[in-house]
């Protein structure tokens, strides 16, 4: 076979990297490079520097080191039973695409990630290889997010954590029946206490020494996984009881949730389907609602029916309507706990109430300009010059919200 | 009298805050000032009176930023507004905060179109190299139409960004460039710049791969990277034809029938290491428990230790360590161990539950105790450990380890200090765990209770050596 050129290398290993769904840049230590010695920098917020038609930020070169794999996950186009075409980056050559991108303004910094060749030590031990190049020779400050292979040794894990913002591993599948099913080699205990090790090891950087040295920073963006939705029969209360174990255990910065899409060169355990893009959205938004808006995850399933989250309208609302009892809630005494509940309010909204408050009290005006959704929460709330009266309790106000039902088109 | 500061296009804003200090500071209403950048026509009131003399004044510090900021809006009225609020929040330090007031509102939508501006540009902003050949820094040039006059704001960022290379970004009006770190801009006006470089190719090609054609979300995309920043883009022309194919590429995936197996897969497969099994603790599903935990924290020390240690059950930290009294409950009970003289070396410890049992909230976790039926499925563990480790006595810390211990689930308290027998015919001593003393209001009365009853256990186990 004729050595690939780069090009179509980067084509190949591009293309199998597109279904992980992660491309935060954000949340790491603030970096810079104005000393003139190196590249890059990082400061707090992500930036993303192209979208594609999809809908999908690009914010890292996304990358897989290899598409060469010996494990056989069904969802996946790598797997060692696809025909898919396969390349391997060298080390050189992921460096060279890393920082000539990144001098051009192209990407915030390098998501790398790869199929398992020979043994999980093997092909973390590259990966290491690559961020090391990358930090010490090239002096490359930007960020680097790599992906973690749960069986590999503590002593090649320790060096990712120091060299790379943020580490991850995905579960992929909700339930470890569904691992056992579509992921045989994989474990999902093996990958849990791989993350509980990380999580350990990040608390570890953050106690000082006994000379009073702050410890180096270990994975200062936190980890994070990601899980197919609609590839297993999981429904969404299952997959949300799984992220809420997610976060407070390993104390993930995110778990992305990636609508199972359709892969050339499918295996027929797993028929294609068009991704569920609906079902992925909300679930996103009973992400946020567990993460900033203080709901539990049995809280959100309560208002699911038969564990499935409304399509039509967001959890928050689903929410609401199911616990009208719990409203109006009184703009002008209401706790944060409680703004926080009301359909419109988002968590920006709500800490400019509570700051808004202390110049006086506010009308329905007021929550406009603050840039609250007031149509949405109109029916939950008092304000200075507004009750919803007999709103909050109408039999439809869910019609209100919901999308008006589809007529049928005669063919 | 009618003032007329004129502002220049480099260091506007700096301009109107030695302005608006000079006219604040002498109560200057706003309706006597007409602002205008230098260029703009000069209007009826030409040049205005001389600025009078700036005196102390003092400004919430979030205002500053504020117009810094509000200074780069196009928007006519600006400075206007700025000057009105200015006035307002002397001795208000509150009025910034309240995002319910109109012009305090405007000010903040302005900010915001600066701010999205800003970030626009460092996304779209595309370098392209124009290194000479014997040059010692690699040299990069960019073309960018920024909606308001961001200039300044922005190119420390990109200083701080290239520092091993030098830059130059062309705008309409302003040219900035940075050589040797050093940030300099003039303001001179240009047209747009045709520029490419080789590796676009490359980045092109990464950007027609990374798209999904099974996702095709055109709105998503068109809202944050607009059509009007699309010329400047090297990837942007390949927009068109990706959307179109993608229908096309989705169903192709759908009809191709699953293919078969390449020959060297079966043979990969076979060759995979057999992973080992986890061990009869680790899949243990006598009770519901472990299904939410990390892992199984069976006991730790040597076999044949004389004395075994039983806590009630893993907590967070042992969860994720998979060793047995290494959270705060464990280094306390380590502490307070060397206080009473007790080698903790020669116990054996370990917990009557061996999965940590907790409620989710949010990024924490919540100790829950277990049910009796949860401690009563976990015995066989803890009997299996006493029947290999052959311990002389046991110390049952807490009412659950004193519970499956003794079988006796009595008021802990009355009993602690006291040696009972237990199930296994072993004496068992009793005392209280050592989470209640960092739980407890009066943890100086528990502290000293548990020391005095692990006193007790040295003493026992110097006995058992006399033997």
């Amino acid at each position: 076979m004729a050595k690939m050129q780069i090009k179509e290398k980067l084509a190949l290993l591009s293309d199998a990297a597109k279904y992980d769904a992660s491309c935060a840049s954000s949340g790491t230590t603030k970096r810079s490079s104005a000393d003139g010695t190196g590249l890059g920098s990082t400061e707090g917020s992500g930036i993303c520097h192209a979208y594609a038609p999809d809908g999908r930020c690009i914010s890292l070169l996304k990358i897989l080191m290899t598409n060469f794999c010996i494990y056989d996950c069904a969802y996946c186009i790598n797997r060692v039973s696809s025909q898919v075409p396969r390349a391997r980056f060298t080390v050189e050559e992921v460096v060279h695409l890393t920082t000539e991108f990144y001098r051009r303004n192209y990407i915030e910094g390098l998501f790398l990630s790869s199929g398992i060749i020979k043994s999980p030590d093997d092909t973390m031990a590259d990966m290491v290889r690559i961020a090391r190049s990358l930090r010490h020779d090239h002096h490359f400050r930007g960020y680097i997010h790599l992906k973690t292979i749960p069986d590999a040794s503590p002593e090649l894990i320790e060096e990712a954590g120091l060299l790379a913002d943020r580490l991850s591993m995905n579960i992929e599948l909700p339930t470890d029946a569904g691992i056992k099913a579509y992921a045989p080699e994989k474990n999902g205990d093996e990958i849990r206490r791989a993350m509980g090790r990380v999580q350990l090891r990040k608390e570890a950087a953050k106690e000082r020494t006994h000379t009073g040295r702050r410890a180096e920073k270990f994975a200062p963006a936190g980890q994070s996984t990601q899980l197919i939705v609609g590839a297993d029969g999981a429904n969404d209360a299952t997959i949300l009881q799984s992220s809420t174990r997610l976060y407070s255990s390993y104390k993930l910065k995110r778990v992305y949730y990636s609508a199972f899409s359709p892969i050339p060169d499918s295996t027929a355990a797993l028929p294609l389907i068009k991704p569920p893009l609906a079902r992925e959205h909300r679930l996103y938004q009973a992400d946020w609602l567990l993460r900033f808006y203080g709901y539990q995850a049995d809280e959100i399933a309560s208002a699911a029916t038969d564990g499935m989250l409304d399509l039509e309208i967001d959890p928050k609302l689903a929410w609401a309507l199911a616990n009208r009892a719990s409203f109006p809630v009184d703009v002008n005494r209401a706790g944060r706990d409680m703004l926080l509940r009301v359909p419109g309010f988002g968590t920006k909204s709500v800490a400019r109430i509570l700051s808004a408050r202390r110049n006086g009290t506010l009308g329905f005006g007021d929550l406009k300009r603050i840039g609250a959704l007031v149509n949405k929460a109109k029916p939950f709330i008092i304000t200075r010059d507004w009750s919803p009266g007999g709103l909050t309790d109408a039999a439809n106000l869910r019609a209100r919200f919901a999308p008006p039902p589809e007529q049928l088109s005669l063919l | 009298m009618i003032y007329a500061p004129r502002l220049p296009r480099l260091g506007a804003f700096e301009a109107w805050r030695d302005a608006a200090r000079a006219l604040a500071s002498n109560d200057v209403p706003a309706d006597d000032i007409h602002w205008a950048m230098q260029g703009d026509d000069a209007g009826l009131f030409g040049d205005g009176a001389p600025l009078p003399a700036p005196r102390e004044m003092m400004v919430p510090a979030a205002f500053v930023s504020l117009a810094r900021r509000v200074c780069a809006h196009r928007a006519p009225g600006a400075h206007d507004l700025l000057y009105r609020v200015l006035l307002r929040c002397r001795g208000n330090a509150r009025l910034l905060g309240n995002r319910a007031d109109p012009q305090v509102q405007q000010l903040e939508a302005w900010a915001k179109n600066i701010r999205r501006d800003m970030h626009k540009m460092k996304a779209f902003v595309r370098f392209r190299e124009v290194t000479p050949q014997e040059a010692n820094r690699r040299q990069f040039i960019s073309w960018f139409e920024p909606d308001h006059r961001i200039e300044e704001l922005i190119a420390p960022f990109f200083a701080r960004r290239f520092g091993d290379m030098d830059w130059v970004i062309v705008t309409p009006q302003i040219t900035t460039r940075c050589a040797g770190g050093d940030v300099s801009h003039e303001a001179v006006q240009s047209a747009r710049l045709d520029l490419s470089d080789e590796t676009e190719e490359l980045w092109r090609t990464y950007y027609a791969n990374i798209f999904n054609p099974a996702r095709l979300k055109i709105k998503a995309m068109q809202s944050e990277m607009p059509k009007k920043y699309w010329k400047n883009l090297p990837e942007a022309d390949l927009i068109p034809g990706l959307i179109a194919g993608a229908e096309a590429q989705m169903r192709k995936m759908q009809d191709d029938a699953p293919s078969l197996p390449p020959l060297r897969a079966e043979r990969i497969l076979d060759r995979l290491p057999i992973r080992e099994g986890l061990g009869d603790l680790n899949a243990c599903a006598r009770c519901p428990i472990g299904a939410m935990a990390t892992q199984a924290v069976g006991g730790a020390g040597p076999m044949g230790a004389p004395l075994m240690i039983v806590g009630e059950q893993p907590g967070d930290r042992e969860d994720l360590a998979g060793m047995p009294f290494v959270g705060p409950a464990g280094q306390l009970f380590d502490t307070l161990a060397a206080e009473a003289g007790l080698d903790r070396d020669a116990a054996y410890v370990t917990n009557a539950v061996k999965h940590f049992k907790f409620t989710p909230r949010g990024k924490r976790r919540i100790h829950q105790s277990p049910h009796k039926s949860e401690v009563e499925a976990c015995r066989v563990w803890l009997e299996r450990e006493i029947t290999q480790v052959q311990p002389v006595f046991l110390l049952a810390m807490g009412a659950t380890a004193a519970q499956t211990l003794t079988g006796d689930g009595s008021a802990l308290m009355a009993r602690r200090g006291t040696v009972e027998r237990g199930r296994e015919g072993l004496p068992v001593l009793i005392t209280l765990h050592p989470s209640a003393i960092l739980r407890s209001e009066e943890s100086d009365r528990l502290r000293a209770l548990l020391v005095q009853d692990l006193r007790q256990a040295a003493r026992m186990l110097e006995e058992i050596r006399a033997l």
